[in-house]
């Protein structure tokens, strides 16, 4: 494991995202991207695309079918849509992500809880607001199936998918380096229905800072 | 109403009408059939694998489970199943898959026997009807099976769809269907061998009250009340 500390002269951004709320920024090729889950088990809904090529964004399966593995985590490559590497996984204290989960939507929370959970804020709303926020033509179309980082959703050899306790807990991170120019777009989950963040979401932390590497 | 054969490596759509069914036959064995899903009237609406998946509890597509759009409602649903299991996880081959496992055969010394990927497939059947890459997300990929094991390791089960092997859909809303049968991007075969299928579009009655893919989960019931109230 790398060392936590983080030179502060090369950090270009440093934000605190709070539960429910989106946030979008570019990330230069060479960059380095932490996600800290500040108080533990909580959902980091995140997407990327090539800032170069939006057509050109992650992609679950790509990614998961890449490594022949479901679980994200150090070393993993995630892969876009036309076969390019976005970013890899060079640190992960959590130790495994989830990509199959997707992003809560306020349609899905209907069919999966109660056809009255509609009006409860989802990852989806979010995820729509930052991509309608930074424009340059992304819409809802755009928005490919997400990296739930801190999330545990194991697959059985029967083929059954479940979702287990989480494995993450307070500091825990992922870092990622980015292999070319990517938007990176992240939704902090405001999910009440499940445990997926303790039926408490709680605040993320993100860092990217140019590497000395 | 009609039949159609898709010849191997080749794409096929059509805009499968709520109240009709697309029956998908491997007649050889070892199909592997790659498709995508949209609703026809609002293509932003589509095929969604995680809401799937989730509301599901599953990893694999067979007889009684249902195909969700990102909206809550469902596109299609299983209604027969010869074969088991269908693969929703390991998406669609592209270009440089081809190219590096089988090498590269052009359409100038072999004509209709070009190698394809179910990329490039897909890319440009969605043009025909206005839409891109963009609109291209998870896929599903019948006759298929991969199995996961408890390090999240994938495996492709070779082998698995025998001649003869059927899968029926029924679709819940007008839906317009793309459909290739390009090689699993994971079959280890090391030749280009794609195989055909038939295609056979019928009349079919309304999922009824005690429907097998209605009753099999509750969030499957509430997810026909949502695909219901758009028709209403």
């Amino acid at each position: 494991m790398k060392n936590m500390l983080i030179d502060p002269v090369a950090v270009r951004h440093d934000a605190v995202i709070p539960a429910g709320e989106p946030w979008i920024h570019e990330i230069i090729k060479g960059q380095h991207f932490r996600i800290i889950d500040l108080e533990g088990n909580q959902a980091a809904d995140t997407l990327f695309f090539n800032a170069d090529d939006y057509e050109d964004r992650y992609s679950a399966q790509d990614t998961i079918r890449a490594q022949g593995n479901i679980y994200l985590t150090t070393g993993t490559k995630l892969m876009s849509s036309k076969g390019n590497v976005l970013l890899t996984i060079v640190d992960d204290t959590c130790g495994r992500h989830d990509t199959l989960g997707g992003a809560c939507a306020t349609e899905s929370n209907m069919v999966r809880y109660a056809i009255e959970k509609r009006h409860m804020h989802a990852c989806r709303q979010s995820f729509v607001k930052a991509v309608l926020g930074w424009g340059r033509g992304l819409e809802k179309r755009d928005l490919p199936h997400n990296i739930n980082f801190f999330m545990n959703v194991p697959v059985t050899p029967e083929g059954c998918l479940t979702f287990e306790d989480g494995v993450s807990g307070p500091g825990k991170y992922v870092e990622m380096c980015a292999e070319m120019n990517v938007l990176a777009v992240i939704s902090n989950c405001p999910q009440l229905n499940n445990p997926c963040n303790a039926y408490n979401p709680t605040p993320i932390r993100v860092l990217i800072w140019d590497s000395t590497d | 109403m009609f039949e159609e054969f898709v010849q191997p490596g080749a794409t096929w759509s059509h805009v499968l009408k709520r109240g009709t069914s697309l029956r998908i036959t491997d007649t050889e064995g070892g199909a592997n059939v790659c498709a995508m899903f949209h609703n026809w009237e609002n293509p932003t609406e589509r095929y969604n694998m995680p809401d799937t998946l989730k509301a599901q509890h599953i990893a694999h597509i067979t007889r009684g489970h249902v195909l969700y759009s990102d909206m809550g409602r469902i596109l299609c649903s299983v209604i027969a199943d010869t074969a088991g299991w269908h693969d929703p996880l390991s998406g669609c081959s592209n270009a440089a898959l081809v190219a590096q496992r089988y090498g590269t055969a052009r359409y100038q010394e072999h004509r209709n026997e070009y190698y394809k990927n179910a990329y490039d497939g897909f890319a440009i059947e969605l043009a025909k009807y206005g839409l891109s890459v963009r609109d291209l997300t998870a896929t599903v990929d019948f006759f298929s099976k991969v199995v996961v094991d408890g390090s999240g390791k994938m495996s492709f089960v070779t082998g698995h769809s025998k001649p003869g092997m059927h899968v029926e859909l029924r679709a819940e809303m007008n839906v317009l269907v793309i459909l290739n049968t390009c090689q699993h991007p994971l079959d280890p075969n090391p030749k280009y061998e794609p195989k055909p299928v038939r295609l056979s579009v019928q009349k079919v009655v309304a999922p009824s009250p005690d429907d097998p893919c209605r009753l099999s989960r509750p969030e499957n019931g509430r997810g026909f009340v949502l695909t219901e109230r758009y028709f209403m």
